[in-house]
């Protein structure tokens, strides 16, 4: 007995390794293609190396400097006329420069001034000198925004992506007005997701609801329907909203054909909010009819009968006895368009214009036009951790091996 | 059933309602064909179009595409990365497929729920996150770079397809086939693969379905030596827009019809 039971559990920690053996090829692979690129990102958002590499005796000085006395002393003056100039020997300037600019506008020009001023100037005094070539050096925020920039492990990417930020005296506040941006897009993207999400359960439903109560073949055929723009390109889609909505497009023209507009009043319906709205619920709709359909179809339809035998109107029968069986269906779809949604970039980025732009599209703007990939990262940070909470409860809810898509 | 959903007048508004969402989802898509036939460099049907003149319709786009040596260098793009991609993405993924079907897999949830994550992860998050990555390693502007990014996007599809596939599979065929002394290579060659290669099939498809129309890891990781089909049509799109792009979305509607209808043929085999 004893016996049996050993080896029958040996044999089982057998078939545990052979299974775990065919996955971990790509567990490994996943992990080195997908999961490291993602924690290097995110690693970005925190840890800053590069003005503490460049102005390092600046940055030991400036410890014991707390701006409650005014400037700093005149050792700091030196450290950092002395570090600049070998920044600027080094090319790394730029980015230096480009880093304390962010923590306090117009320092980029001013610190590349200073440097090529103090090419030729080999004594002190420095305070002086420098505050002679550029009024910032006589201004305690210019060393403010030093210090803030020379830590290497950082919060302000974080701070920065919540519309906060931090005083001097260490303090974390909102950020003035004008500068708060990331939270009204973070509330847009959620906005504008809800709206397609309940868009496409509006769309979906009676069409999922067809299609489920529809003999085998031509079930089979609808299917295809809500198929098709799945499988086409997702370029070409966004190319035929373009060509659809266009004021100079068809649907337009056949409006003015029709009489029901003014050639000179043609609508604007694309490049902005509506484009994004509309072309993202054709792209996300078949995301929510696959799941919904996949429930329905396990709905028996002598449940329909059984109400309409008792006595229930349709529409009665249907709210009291279909309805609460599809639920499912609709948490399901519901909750996969709306995780697609949050984190859409293609179609925002080439029918969204400037006011139908998502979050999606302002961590690209950081990645390759204003080039602070710290900030992109706080901002993709942000987003990813709400993407993975969702996917959790959808997980809880649906489990994720019910995403199959054919 | 008949009493509850009968030909009422609500019935007719309920029909309606649906026909005009199937046409929402399948005109836009259809518009496209006919206008790549323009005479004119213009979006819209012209008038000669419509009364169908044969001088306002003309194969000129079409033409266009195929001389231009730029289209066809990224459809070979296209193809050499799509093609390595789900050649990769297919065999881990089915591997990994048959371990995760296995009763004795451990951990099989949390495992599941960590392989699909790229598929929800939002791509702007990914592709960044390459872009920094794989520069590093030196894979920045390379085909194998893309290739194996776009491995990683594809894979999940082929793990959910192929372990929905493996659900279905009677695992008494494997105990069969052991019992009449078939070891466990001859009874997967045998046996279990051609069971489950619809499932193999599809999920290839869709992985290649995938990096056939990736842009945005493409527009982060590839330089000019690896522009692809997408990454013209974006570039088209935003920068000079002419109706050469709804000549070659013809064709790539045209592709993801047959793509579909051999998914959709190999499911119902599968069903049978």
């Amino acid at each position: 007995m004893a016996g049996s039971l050993r080896v029958s559990a040996r044999l089982h920690r057998r078939a545990q390794l052979r299974a775990f053996g065919l996955v971990a090829p790509l567990l490994i692979f996943v992990g080195l293609t997908f999961v490291t690129p993602l924690a290097t990102m995110l690693v970005r958002s925190v840890y800053d190396p590069v003005v503490a590499d460049a102005l390092p005796e600046t940055q030991m000085l400036l410890k014991d400097w707390d701006g409650e006395e005014g400037l700093p002393s005149e050792a700091v003056y030196a450290a950092v006329a002395k570090e600049l100039k070998r920044a600027g020997a080094e090319r790394t300037l730029g980015q230096v420069a480009s880093r304390i600019n962010r923590v306090q506008g117009g320092l980029r020009s001013a610190l590349a001034r200073t440097e090529r001023a103090l090419r030729d100037v080999e004594q002190g005094p420095w305070r002086e000198t420098m505050g002679a070539i550029d009024p910032i050096w006589a201004d305690p925020a210019t060393w403010h925004a030093i210090q803030a920039t020379g830590e290497r492990f950082t919060s302000r990417h974080y701070l920065n992506a919540l519309d906060l930020q931090r005083l001097p005296s260490g303090a974390v506040v909102a950020q003035p007005q004008e500068r708060r941006i990331y939270l009204r897009l973070f509330w847009r993207t959620i906005i504008v997701s809800s709206i397609i999400t309940l868009l496409c359960l509006a769309l979906g439903y009676p069409i999922a609801l067809l299609i489920a109560r529809s003999p085998p073949h031509r079930a089979n055929l609808l299917l295809i329907l809500v198929l098709v723009p799945f499988w086409t390109s997702l370029l070409v889609r966004t190319t035929a909203w373009i060509v659809l909505l266009q004021t100079q497009g068809v649907l337009n023209d056949l409006l003015v054909v029709l009489g029901l507009i003014n050639d000179d009043g043609r609508l604007a319906m694309v490049y902005n909010m509506t484009g994004t709205i509309v072309a993202m619920t054709h792209v996300l709709l078949p995301f929510m009819v696959l799941p919904l359909y996949s429930v329905m179809r396990g709905i028996p339809s002598v449940h329909m009968k059984a109400a309409a035998s008792l006595g229930a109107k349709p529409l009665q029968a249907f709210l009291r006895v279909y309805w609460p069986q599809s639920l499912p269906g609709v948490g399901a779809g519901a909750l996969l368009v709306f995780i697609l949604a949050i984190g859409y970039y293609i179609t925002p980025a080439l029918v969204g214009g400037s006011d139908g732009q998502l979050i999606s599209n302002m961590i690209a703007y950081h990645m390759q036009t204003s080039l602070n990939w710290g900030l992109a990262a706080a901002l993709g940070g942000v987003l990813l951790v709400g993407v993975l909470v969702l996917y959790a409860v959808y997980d809880r809810l649906v489990g994720v091996e019910r995403m199959g898509l054919g | 059933m008949k009493s509850a959903f009968r030909l009422g007048p609500a019935r007719i508004v309920y029909l309606a309602f649906c026909t005009c969402v199937f046409v929402f989802l399948v005109a836009p898509i259809i518009v496209i064909v006919p206008l790549s036939f323009n005479a004119e460099p213009y979006f819209t049907f012209t008038e000669g179009m419509l009364r169908l003149d044969p001088e306002a319709w003309s194969l000129r786009w079409y033409r266009e595409i195929i001389e231009n040596e730029v289209w066809s260098a990224s459809l070979v793009n296209s193809l050499v990365i799509g093609v390595s991609a789900t050649v990769l993405a297919t065999l881990l993924g089915t591997l990994a497929a048959l371990g995760l079907s296995s009763p004795a897999m451990p951990g099989r949830r949390m495992v599941m729920a960590f392989l699909i994550s790229p598929m929800v992860t939002p791509v702007i998050i990914a592709a960044a996150g390459m872009f920094f990555f794989y520069s590093g390693l030196g894979l920045g502007q390379t085909h194998l770079g893309l290739i194996l990014a776009h491995a990683t996007l594809g894979v999940p599809f082929v793990v959910v397809t192929v372990t929905a596939t493996l659900a279905a599979y009677d695992r008494n065929l494997t105990r069969a086939a052991a019992s009449l002394g078939a070891g466990p290579w001859i009874t997967f060659r045998r046996v279990q693969l051609p069971l489950i290669a619809p499932g193999i099939i599809s999920g290839a498809l869709f992985a290649f379905a995938v990096s056939f129309d990736e842009v945005v890891v493409v527009l982060f990781m590839g330089g000019v030596e690896q522009r692809t089909i997408p990454r013209q049509m974006w570039a088209g799109i935003r920068e000079q827009i002419s109706p050469a792009i709804l000549a070659v979305a013809t064709f790539l509607i045209v592709f993801a019809a047959l793509l579909l209808l051999t998914v959709n043929w190999l499911r119902r085999r599968g069903n049978r």
